[in-house]
């Protein structure tokens, strides 16, 4: 992740335009450029392209689409998705807007800590994940024991209530990823000019002050990027649900891309599954549309 | 002013107190799930069914099993892990170069029509991977590529060329375009420029790509259950997954190969950090 603002540098295009231009009369030149993006033109066309139009075809038949609205399953799943992705994201860039502050702080403890928090990140997402549905098993489960232990209670059954077992998918996944969008704002807040902060505090500006006058102007876009790439992400996320709730109980807990996938596999009608898939589209579209425009234009890559 | 300091006296104890307070919350909620993962691999089958909360009699049993391979489910343990190593090089190299030779051709020949391979490039990348399984399960059955390497090779290099050519742009920025004209008035050909001054002076980068399309593809679950069904071709985290399917899941098992699984990604991630410049290494893992 980086802020920049490469492309507008002087130098870059000063030395653009006469050569390049001169270069495109070469035949030698034009046949070598086509040589070398033709692999992934390829693969664009057969793996991006290709796959999206197969796909709109199978997700075509109307007839599909009742089944799918006549589905039980089907209104939870659009109301947990909604839910994982209003709770999660936004629960998870808060956390991390603030931890990136506190991870601004100097010394050698704060350092060590980021290396430890970092931890989710660097460990692939099946152990954890794994780890994590283990970790909640109602009987055996960690968490219940150090309930035991402590209080001589049962702790609640985390998966086997609807609820519950929702909510330990969104934990799952800000416990994954949170590490993640810290170190993103992270980078933000260290490419505010530290000049910015001095002048606040000739002003006599209070910590809070600073945060909302000169942080949270400055890191606003990032901030708004932020949310809808990691809302995409999210909505795209199979991983989490599988491995923690496993889509239970009772298929209780599904979201869009693992009711998408059972659909197609478990009941083996990839029909049905890409239309479940596809009536994300029109939360999906504009975020798409919105983001590559943002993306485009303020340079921002994560 | 007399007033004033006591305040600030307390204002900097509560602080400070505020720090580690939320230092040790977070050093909990962290390494909750990574202490339960050890925990478990380190307990006997009877142990895993208890109410303890630290290990009561730590065992190196769950870790020989994976090694011995003396379960079923693990019985091609090792051979699952190369699979895993393979495949996560293959897309390493595939993305590198595929990526830079893009990345060159839009930022250093700067062809008329670029910026339309840079939209694409976006499009890949805001695109959830997931909604594209199911129609790419079915291409790759009419190519014939079901429960091939191949297969999920194509999936990963796909989507991790988008990240690989806007990280290339970026610090290709940095390297100056007079290198280049020297180069041509000295006669130099495409290729030679593209091999002699573009990609030795882009090795930082290639290296954090490299990095991160290895680890993409290492953490690759869905795509690989989908299209390596069985056999010799699985890779780790497929394998770990079917230990969900049967009732009684041997979890001690589970997370001792969970454990051996996780650490290449760890040394590779902990060991690369420091010689990647900061930026480099932020989009480390798309979701």
């Amino acid at each position: 992740m980086a802020v920049t603002t490469t492309t507008d540098s002087p130098a870059a295009a000063a030395n653009t335009t006469p050569l390049a231009r001169r270069r495109g009369t070469f035949g030698a030149d034009k046949l070598w450029a086509l040589a070398f993006v033709t692999p992934y033109v390829a693969i664009f066309v057969a793996f991006v392209i290709y796959p999206i139009g197969y796909g709109l075809w199978l997700g075509s038949d109307p007839a599909s689409y009742r089944a799918l609205f006549g589905d039980p399953v089907y209104p939870r799943t659009v109301v947990n998705t909604l839910l994982y992705l209003l709770f999660g994201v936004n629960l998870k860039l808060l956390l991390a807007l603030l931890l990136s502050g506190f991870f601004m702080r100097k010394g050698w403890w704060t350092k060590i800590l980021l290396l430890i928090f970092m931890l989710p990140w660097a460990v692939p997402a099946l152990p954890s994940y794994l780890s994590i549905n283990w970790m909640l098993n109602g009987q055996w489960g960690l968490i219940n024991n150090i309930i035991w232990n402590v209080a001589q209670v049962d702790g609640p059954p985390w998966l086997d209530s609807p609820g519950l077992a929702l909510a330990s998918v969104i934990y799952g996944h800000i416990w994954k990823w949170l590490p993640f969008w810290t170190l993103i704002f992270l980078a933000g807040r260290m490419a505010v000019a530290l000049e910015l902060y001095e002048a606040a505090d000739v002003d006599g500006a209070s910590r809070l002050q600073k945060f909302q006058h000169v942080t949270l102007p400055l890191m606003a876009g990032m901030y708004l990027v932020c949310t809808m790439l990691s809302t995409i992400w999210a909505l795209g996320d199979f991983n989490a649900v599988r491995f923690i709730s496993g889509g239970g109980p009772a298929l209780s807990t599904h979201v869009l891309a693992t009711l998408g996938i059972r659909n197609a596999f478990e009941l083996g009608d990839p029909n049905l599954g890409m239309a479940t898939v596809l009536t994300a589209l029109p939360l999906l579209i504009p975020l798409v549309i919105l983001l590559m425009r943002q993306l485009r234009r303020s340079e921002v890559t994560i | 002013m007399t007033a004033q300091r006591p305040n600030r006296a307390i204002g900097r104890a509560l602080d400070s107190i505020g720090a580690w307070v939320l230092s040790a919350v977070l050093l909990v909620w962290t390494l909750l799930p990574i202490y339960n993962i050890i925990r478990v691999s380190m307990q006997e089958k009877e142990e895993v069914l208890s109410t303890s909360v630290f290990p009561v009699a730590p065992s190196p049993h769950a870790f020989s099993v994976v090694f011995r391979q003396a379960f079923w489910l693990l019985e091609t343990f090792w051979n699952q892990m190369g699979n895993s190593f393979y495949i996560g090089i293959i897309v390493a190299l595939l993305t590198l170069a595929i990526g830079s030779l893009t990345s060159f051709t839009i930022g250093r020949m700067r062809i008329r029509n670029g910026w339309m391979l840079t939209n694409a490039a976006l499009l890949t990348y805001v695109i959830p991977m997931s909604f594209l399984a199911i129609p790419f399960y079915g291409i790759m059955g009419k190519y014939g590529l079901t429960n091939n390497p191949i297969a999920v090779i194509a999936v990963e290099v796909t989507f991790a060329t988008p990240y690989a050519i806007f990280i290339f742009q970026q610090y290709s920025a940095s390297i100056p375009f007079e290198l280049d004209e020297a180069a041509r008035i000295d006669g130099a050909s495409p290729p030679q420029i593209f091999f002699r001054i573009y990609l030795p002076l882009m090795a930082p980068a290639l290296v954090a790509i490299g990095t991160y399309a290895l680890l993409l593809s290492w953490n690759e679950y869905l795509y690989a259950f989908l299209l390596l069904s069985g056999g010799k071709v699985v890779t780790v985290p497929v394998a770990l997954g079917k230990f969900l399917v049967g009732d009684e899941a041997p979890w001690n098992y589970l997370m001792a190969a969970a454990i051996i699984y996780a650490i290449p990604p760890l040394l590779i991630y902990y060991g690369v950090r420091r010689k990647m410049s900061g930026g480099l290494t932020m989009g480390g893992v798309k979701g």
